[in-house]
């Protein structure tokens, strides 16, 4: 019976199961303003990854005991919808969901220019509708541009992909089996204009020549996906597409 | 706008777009306006927007911004809630403001607030004061300020308000819908006059809403005054 290890997900010729080659990214679009109640929405697809980001506010911070004097707060929820998954998922929060939302806060944290909202509450809420690996990342996606449509001034959109190692080769944005089987996971939230870092998680282990590989995988898919979220963006606000 | 000009920050009318992060270069000798930080990148563009510039100052036109409360804005709010000496109103804003008693249209005794104006009723009132943390007091002492307890209310985002609603349109608009329109700037416009009339503006502003340019909303406003009201 073989393990983990056995499962061929690359061939010699780098090329991958679902036809990618190492440093391919899954397919992605981006609409913007899905949710009209909510003040700047946005859905992303990627490969099977389907994610809503809805943003309200900035509005009033309530309880008032998490009200901060001199800023905003974020309020970022992050859930997985029960059929987002062939094995249902049970509704509402979980460890895994307010971890997420977590890394996604401090992420954004480091752009949102709070300081200009005191006392008041921005509220992200994300939700998973189709999850095949990488929704963090595709969470985080679909939120930035949701805050940008949203008008909550930034200093930068904050682009999350991952890179990892399936059969002793590091790729891009892993799939469902590549993320199930392979050996690392490396997701990573970047500033694209900046080229700067503001999250970094790293599941298994990577050699410091992998660990590069996998960087640069994701450097360089971050500014695609920032060109996809500009794209949509502006065909958004700047008239008919 | 094609998908190719959409990509490279252009709207049809050849404005520049930007996104937050994107930088517009060294700051010096320009002033950054709304929607802009200096940093060591040099200037940064913080609102997705359109990109304008006065003089020697580069400034950002947001796509959506909320209501951002401003001394001596005209508003109409809505009471949320009341107290023994005071009432809270929604402004569209990130905060209710308050409206003290002192401030309210009748004089009332202390617990009367709610047989002045109720929690529900709509108000055309004024921002009296805006501390830095967003608080703000609301005053309806003024010239035609008053409890609104006739026409209907539109909404519109905040931000179309000194864009779109420019004081030639509403003129026309006045005169062909043969209305009474107050306009505020938290977005929310006062309609009041015959039943036709009221139809016609709820036309125009849901016209609005839905993103109709300067050229489609002056077609309709056209239209009603050659009495196309259906």
């Amino acid at each position: 019976m073989g393990g983990y290890g056995d499962v061929q997900m690359i061939d010699a010729d780098g090329k991958r199961a679902d036809g990618r080659g190492a440093g391919d990214m899954r397919p992605m679009t981006i609409e913007v303003g899905v949710i009209p109640v909510a003040d700047g929405s946005a859905r992303v697809t990627w490969g099977t990854n389907e994610v809503v980001a809805a943003v309200y506010g900035p509005m009033e911070a309530h309880p008032r005991k998490i009200q901060k004097q001199d800023r905003a707060v974020l309020d970022v929820r992050y859930n997985m919808a029960p059929f987002s998954t062939t094995d249902r998922m049970r509704p509402g929060f979980n460890r895994r969901s307010r971890e997420v939302g977590k890394v996604t806060r401090d992420a954004f944290e480091s752009v949102v220019l709070t300081e200009l909202y005191p006392r008041s509450k921005i509220r992200v809420e994300i939700e998973v509708l189709t999850a095949e690996a990488g929704t963090r990342c595709a969470g985080i996606n679909a939120a930035s541009v949701a805050l940008a449509d949203a008008g909550i001034p930034m200093t930068d959109m904050v682009i999350s992909v991952a890179s990892g190692k399936i059969n002793g080769t590091v790729v891009c944005d892993l799939n469902k089996e590549e993320d199930n089987y392979g050996e690392a996971d490396l997701p990573m939230g970047i500033l694209p204009n900046s080229g700067e870092l503001v999250f970094l998680q790293m599941d298994g282990d990577l050699s410091p020549a992998e660990f590069k590989e996998a960087w640069d995988y994701n450097m360089d898919a971050a500014s695609g996906i920032h060109e996809i979220m500009v794209a949509a963006l502006n065909a958004a606000h700047g008239g008919e597409s | 706008m094609s998908e190719s000009s959409a990509a490279e920050g252009r709207d049809g009318r050849g404005q520049t777009l930007v996104t937050p992060g994107q930088s517009l270069g060294p700051a010096e000798g320009r002033t950054a306006g709304n929607g802009l930080v200096v940093t060591e990148r040099g200037m940064i563009v913080t609102s997705a927007g359109v990109l304008v510039q006065n003089g020697t100052t580069m400034a950002v036109e947001p796509h959506y911004t909320r209501y951002t409360p401003r001394p001596a804005d005209l508003i109409i709010g809505v009471i949320e809630s009341v107290r023994n000496n005071l009432w809270f109103v929604d402004i569209r804003g990130p905060f209710n403001a308050l409206l003290p008693m002192s401030l309210g249209p009748a004089k009332a005794d202390f617990g009367g607030t709610r047989q002045i104006i109720d929690v529900g009723e709509t108000i055309l009132c004024r921002i009296q004061e805006v501390e830095e943390t967003h608080a703000c007091v609301v005053t309806m002492k003024g010239l035609g300020l008053r409890k609104i307890q006739s026409g209907i209310i539109e909404s519109i985002p905040p931000h179309l308000v000194k864009k779109v609603l420019t004081a030639s349109r509403v003129k026309s608009l006045k005169s062909s819908t043969d209305c009474r329109i107050i306009v505020a700037e938290n977005g929310r416009v006062w309609v009041e006059g015959p039943t036709h009339g009221q139809c016609m503006a709820r036309k125009f502003f849901d016209a609005v809403r839905h993103g109709a340019d300067d050229n489609e909303l002056d077609i309709l406003v056209a239209g009603f005054l050659d009495g196309g009201a259906e």
